[in-house]
């Protein structure tokens, strides 16, 4: 909200200067968003004045001015365009090397049609003080030629604050001045309302169209008969004052409503009597009305908009805007005056389904002073009369003002348990009673109750008071202290989060870059994950592009990757570690490390040729990143099953048992195609939440080392078998032949090919024999060897290779 | 008999003389193998009387030993020159790249996060957790939001669709419901962290549909909003590594806190650059405040009991602000050359003890 310094000063009486008083707004929670005080932008510009005028030679519309600067120096020649510059006229300078504020630029000297120009005058809005350009300034006669205009001009400091929604009170210049009086700044200055007697009894009547129920819609509307108005422009500083807070004066009659809106957050409406058929009738709309509003926007109506209806239909959105049709003009003579109630949820509910914001509609729906209805009538009125004359009736009142008087306590103690301040008792009392509040009570402990004035509905409880207490005794005079602590701090992150932690590490250390993706993504990519449920479909958005929760985090991955690939960068290898969906409510998403490959394994190089990613890339991502997220790496299963996304023969799942810890392989190039990427694309899912925890121990010792003395033994077999026999199998099957004597068991060959039958193929292991007690002898190597041909061939039907 | 000291000078020449090591070794068996002149004199002291016998043994054993000497010398000799000529036809363009090794980059969110946990945990907060898909209660009801407040509109809150009861869920909109589910869920005292992913619907220049939060919660019978400005002086100090960053707590309004505060810290913004803690402008980092009576009778609590604190701070915003990220947008997407650049190597986990950031 903006307001002028003056303006301010009308309501506060201080002597404290600007810097401070912005200063201790934001202190109170008016944060100050910008103060525009005029006064130092302006102070290089002068007085200075016109000595002659003449035609431009080669310019009908311009004219050569000699002006006088009063530095002593020579006269100026200046170009000037204005209508109203002449010979006697005493204007504002600006000279080259100046900044003029309303374009931000630097004024040069330059050349006007063949004429030097050595500076300028200037119009109100080159200055920032408001929109007219109808020509230059013309300052007083008596104004000192070579003076400041800082000096000379009446410039009133504008200060925008934010206010937050609670504050509705603080709308209004009066609300801030008592706020900065109750701190410490100043006083409030006294105001009393005059009621205007009427003289006769108001031709327009209100009655209202609520049930009982929803009386609250418009509780109160005091309205006012004025007739024979003249409704021409406001007086100047009334049009200076709305213009340096950012408002167009419109007309005496508008500018009222605004005036009485900005000082004291009291909206007001003005319709133009002889406009009206009959009487006033606040009520609900009826669904299918329309109303023309002030913007000239075409609004229909629910039954659940307030307005404010004539004979003839509605005239008014209540508290929101009011309509064209009896809108006050420059004809018109008699008016009725509108100062009434509205619940703040209605005009919310009906601002924001018509996207119709208005100064009205920001005050209503943050809750506007029941107590001010009678008062806005009154001053509304005065000032009606005083700028537009014409006589007024009396005031005809419809409902009644709400209860509000709540009575709240407070125990100063509760302000220092809360706050860590020592407040006294009294400090408390004269705080609240500046803010308004009534005392009722203050008992022996020194609790107060206390009624809380009309205009602050925000407060209800004594945590609110403690609010007020502390913000306007000062946030800034609660000590810092620390928390009390351990002295040694404690491990805080649970097994899963560490866990988690070492997965990310681990992966990034393998060369994956980690990638934080949207949680949402098109339905069509969903769809091809095995999500796009209507469950997990969003209502509201926020384009098409983002319209379903993930159910995997690859489709991202795959789009992100070939972002980089159309920027240049091929072969991305990404991963993300977050959350993955499998249902519309809460819990119903995992915890899930993906990763991707693209492209081939790196870069062309003299020496390692690249190749094509593939599924053991990803095999060997998902494994290491089971491995830092504590699943038992050794005894997991690989299996060739996989969802749909990925290759169906290029795809497997590392399990536990029946759990799957993690998918793994290329992805499908039909997926691809859906996702619109390029492949070869090799992809793992971890399921993070699926690796079993670790079982407690009582102590972090390691198991104790058995380190044979004696070397271990390798012997290579080479097996036939089909071709679908499992590796695995194979491996498992040579492992267990001897369980005490055969420590490792690796594949080191694969063959397929035309030295085999079709459909065959040739396995190489190579089975490391570990000797715990003695060297190995001859016989004891040939006995293990042939144990593990005899395991492998009942396994797996593989042959020992001639 | 071969006279002694020819034979020596003999074959000391020809063991000289000897090219390479094949040379050498025909050289060494001319003289000392089974057939050798040396040997073949040795052989000789067979038929000579004990006292000659001892007298030429002596001789010849010296002898003998002599050229054992200077094979083994020329050996040497020998094979140091071949391995040095062997190492010479090895040399390799040691120019050449190096084979290729990436490791990746570990993203700034991921990073910010360690470094605030490893801050906090040194205070005493855990780490709590809960879904992104909320429901009306936790995201809203129970954190004091009015009906009708803006926040529950769609053009503020990302809804999923109408379920069979006609009530919707929302994405959540900060991670606040992770406080009313821990204080749902277990008795003050209470000292959480809750980090996580949150929605809006809004997407410019400086927002964007997902983002990341930390909240805290401490709860307990005697905290107060003195220990609230300590706790945030002392993570301030800690994340920015400056020491002394002046802070202004601004009276504000939340629904879930009174008082309610926003935290300005000092900074400055010479020459484009912002430096934290010194200068005279104010950067608004946070929001914070005392959890607000309704929502304390909301999860189960006494408010004449239990008191404590609450904040909200953005995640990427503070990790905009200390590694110098000018676009929130960037974050999200996966643009290598981004990652690469304000990522952070695997290896390099905050700590308290080693700095937070390198």
């Amino acid at each position: 909200m903006k307001f002028t310094l003056s303006w301010l000063k009308e309501h506060l009486e201080t002597d404290a200067p600007l810097e401070a008083i912005a200063d201790r707004l934001t202190m109170l929670g008016l944060e100050v968003e910008e103060v525009t005080d005029l006064r130092t932008v302006l102070a290089p510009f002068t007085v200075a004045e016109v000595v002659t005028a003449e035609k431009h030679p080669d310019a009908d519309r311009l004219k050569v001015c000699t002006v006088r600067t009063g530095d002593g120096g020579r006269d100026l020649r200046i170009v000037c365009g204005a209508p109203n510059a002449r010979a006697g006229l005493k204007g504002v300078l600006a000279r080259p090397g100046m900044t003029i504020p309303e374009s931000g630029q630097v004024l040069k000297t330059g050349r006007i049609r063949g004429v030097d120009s050595e500076g300028m005058l200037c119009s109100s809005r080159e200055l920032g003080l408001g929109d007219d350009h109808s020509g230059i300034i013309e300052l007083p006669a008596d104004a000192p030629l070579g003076m400041s205009v800082a000096d000379v001009l009446p410039l009133d400091p504008v200060i925008d604050i934010a206010i937050t929604p609670n504050r509705a009170d603080c709308l209004g210049v009066r609300g801030v001045a008592r706020d900065l009086a109750a701190s410490g700044l100043g006083t409030l200055k006294p105001l009393t309302v005059e009621p205007v007697p009427g003289t006769f009894d108001s031709p327009v009547r209100i009655s209202h169209g609520f049930d009982k129920a929803d009386r609250e819609a418009c509780p109160l509307f005091v309205g006012r008969f004025i007739r024979g108005v003249t409704n021409g422009e406001s007086p100047q500083w009334v049009k200076d004052r709305l213009t340096a807070v950012g408002l167009r004066p419109i007309s005496a009659l508008v500018d009222v409503t605004n005036l009485i809106s900005l000082q004291f957050g009291r909206p007001l409406h003005v319709f133009d009597a002889d406009r009206l058929t009959g009487d006033m009738h606040p009520r609900f709309a009826r669904s299918g009305e329309t109303m023309v509003a002030l913007d000239e926007k075409t609004y229909s109506l629910t039954s659940a908009d307030v307005v404010i209806a004539d004979d003839a239909g509605p005239q008014a959105l209540g508290g929101v805007m009011g309509g064209l049709h009896s809108g006050c003009t420059g004809e018109t003579v008699n008016v009725f005056l509108e100062s009434a109630l509205f619940d703040a949820r209605r005009v919310a509910a009906t601002g924001r389904r018509l996207g119709l914001e208005s100064d009205a509609r920001y005050r209503f729906e943050r809750g506007v002073d029941p107590e001010s209805a009678i008062m806005g009538a009154e001053m509304g009125t005065r000032l009606i009369l005083d700028w537009c004359g014409g006589e007024a009736s009396h005031l005809v009142i419809e409902g009644a003002v709400p209860a509000w008087r709540t009575e709240v306590s407070l125990n100063p103690m509760r302000v220092r348990r809360l706050c860590g301040l020592s407040v006294t008792g009294a400090e408390c009392r004269r705080i609240l009673e500046d803010l308004g509040c009534e005392v009722l009570a203050e008992n022996e402990d020194g609790a107060l109750t206390v009624i809380v004035p009309s205009w602050r509905m925000d407060i209800t409880g004594e945590h609110d008071l403690v609010e007020e207490v502390a913000r306007v005794y000062g946030f800034d005079r609660i000590s810092t202290v620390s928390l009390p602590r351990d002295p040694m701090p404690k491990p805080v992150l649970t097994g899963a989060q560490v866990r988690r932690v070492a997965t990310r590490r681990t992966l990034a250390a393998r060369g994956l870059d980690e990638c934080v993706t949207w949680s949402f993504l098109p339905r069509g990519h969903a769809a091809a994950f095995g999500g796009g449920q209507p469950a997990l479909d969003l209502a509201n958005p926020i384009s098409s592009e983002l319209d379903a929760m993930r159910p995997s985090m690859l489709p991202n991955l795959a789009t992100a990757a070939q972002r980089n690939a159309d920027r240049g960068i091929p072969n991305a290898a990404l991963f993300e570690v977050g959350p993955q969906f499998h249902g519309g409510e809460p819990g119903e998403q995992a915890m899930v490390a993906a990763g991707l490959r693209a492209g081939v394994s790196g870069p062309r190089h003299w020496d390692v040729a690249p190749r094509a990613v593939d599924a053991f890339d990803a095999k060997a991502d998902a494994l290491a990143a089971l491995e830092a997220a504590g699943a038992p790496v050794a005894s997991l299963q690989c299996v060739a099953e996989a969802p749909a996304w990925y290759h169906p023969g290029r795809s497997g799942a590392l399990k536990l048992g029946p759990t799957v810890l993690a998918w793994f392989g290329d992805l499908h190039p039909g997926v691809l195609k859906t996702l619109d990427v390029k492949g070869p694309m090799t992809a793992f899912e971890v399921f993070l939440e699926a690796v079993p925890e670790p079982k407690a121990r009582p102590t972090k010792a390691r198991p104790l080392l058995k380190a044979s003395a004696f070397q271990p033994v390798e012997r290579d077999f080479a097996f036939l078998m089909d071709e679908d026999v499992a590796a695995q199998a194979l491996v498992r099957a040579a492992r267990g032949a001897d369980k005490t004597l055969i420590a490792d068991v690796s594949v080191f060959d694969v063959y397929q090919g035309e030295r085999l039958e079709p459909g065959r193929k040739s396995v190489a292991l190579c089975v490391t024999l570990q000797p715990r007690d003695r060297t190995l002898t001859d016989d004891e190597i040939e006995a293990a060897g042939k144990k593990v041909v005899a395991a492998v061939a009942k396994a797996t039907g593989a042959e020992l290779r001639g | 008999m071969e006279d002694l000291e020819t034979l020596r000078a003999e074959v000391v020449a020809a063991i000289a003389a000897a090219p390479d090591l094949a040379a050498l070794e025909e050289t060494r068996v001319a003289a000392l193998g089974k057939k050798g002149r040396v040997t073949a004199l040795m052989k000789s002291l067979g038929g000579m009387d004990p006292e000659t016998r001892k007298a030429a043994g002596q001789q010849m054993n010296r002898v003998k030993d002599a050229i054992v000497q200077t094979i083994e010398g020329r050996r040497a000799a020998l094979e140091a020159a071949e391995l040095e000529a062997r190492l010479g036809r090895e040399r390799v363009d040691v120019t050449l790249p190096a084979r290729p090794a990436r490791s990746g980059a570990v993203h700034p969110i991921s990073q910010t996060w360690d470094e605030v946990v490893a801050i906090f945990g040194q205070m005493g907060f855990a780490v709590a957790e809960g879904p992104d898909i909320e429901d009306d209660f936790h995201n809203f009801t129970a954190l004091n939001f009015p009906p009708g407040h803006p926040a529950r509109e769609m053009h503020d809150t990302f809804f999923l669709p109408e379920r069979a009861d006609g009530t919707r869920h929302v994405l959540r909109t900060h991670t606040s419901p992770v406080q009313v589910r821990t204080m749902l869920n277990q008795a003050p005292p209470i000292r959480i962290l809750a980090p996580g992913r949150t929605y809006r619907s809004d997407s410019d220049m400086t927002h964007t549909p997902m983002f990341h939060q930390f909240e805290g919660l401490v709860l307990d019978q005697t905290t107060h909003m003195g220990h609230l400005k300590g706790c945030l002086q002392e993570f301030v100090q800690a994340y920015f590594e400056v020491d002394d960053v002046p802070m202004r707590f601004r009276p504000s309004f939340f629904p879930f806190t009174e008082p309610s505060a926003e935290v300005d810290i000092r900074c400055s913004r010479k020459g484009g650059e912002l430096r934290i803690g010194v200068g005279d402008d104010w950067l608004e980092i946070l929001g914070c405040g005392m959890v607000h009576p309704n929502v304390l009778r909301a999860c189960g609590l006494d408010p004449e009991e239990v008191q404590g604190f609450a904040f909200g701070v953005g995640l990427e915003r503070i990790a905009m602000l200390k590694y110098g990220i000018p676009d929130l947008r960037t974050f999200f997407d996966s643009d290598l050359r981004w990652l690469r650049h304000y990522g952070f190597a695997a290896l390099d986990v905050p700590t308290l003890h080693g700095g937070l950031a390198r």
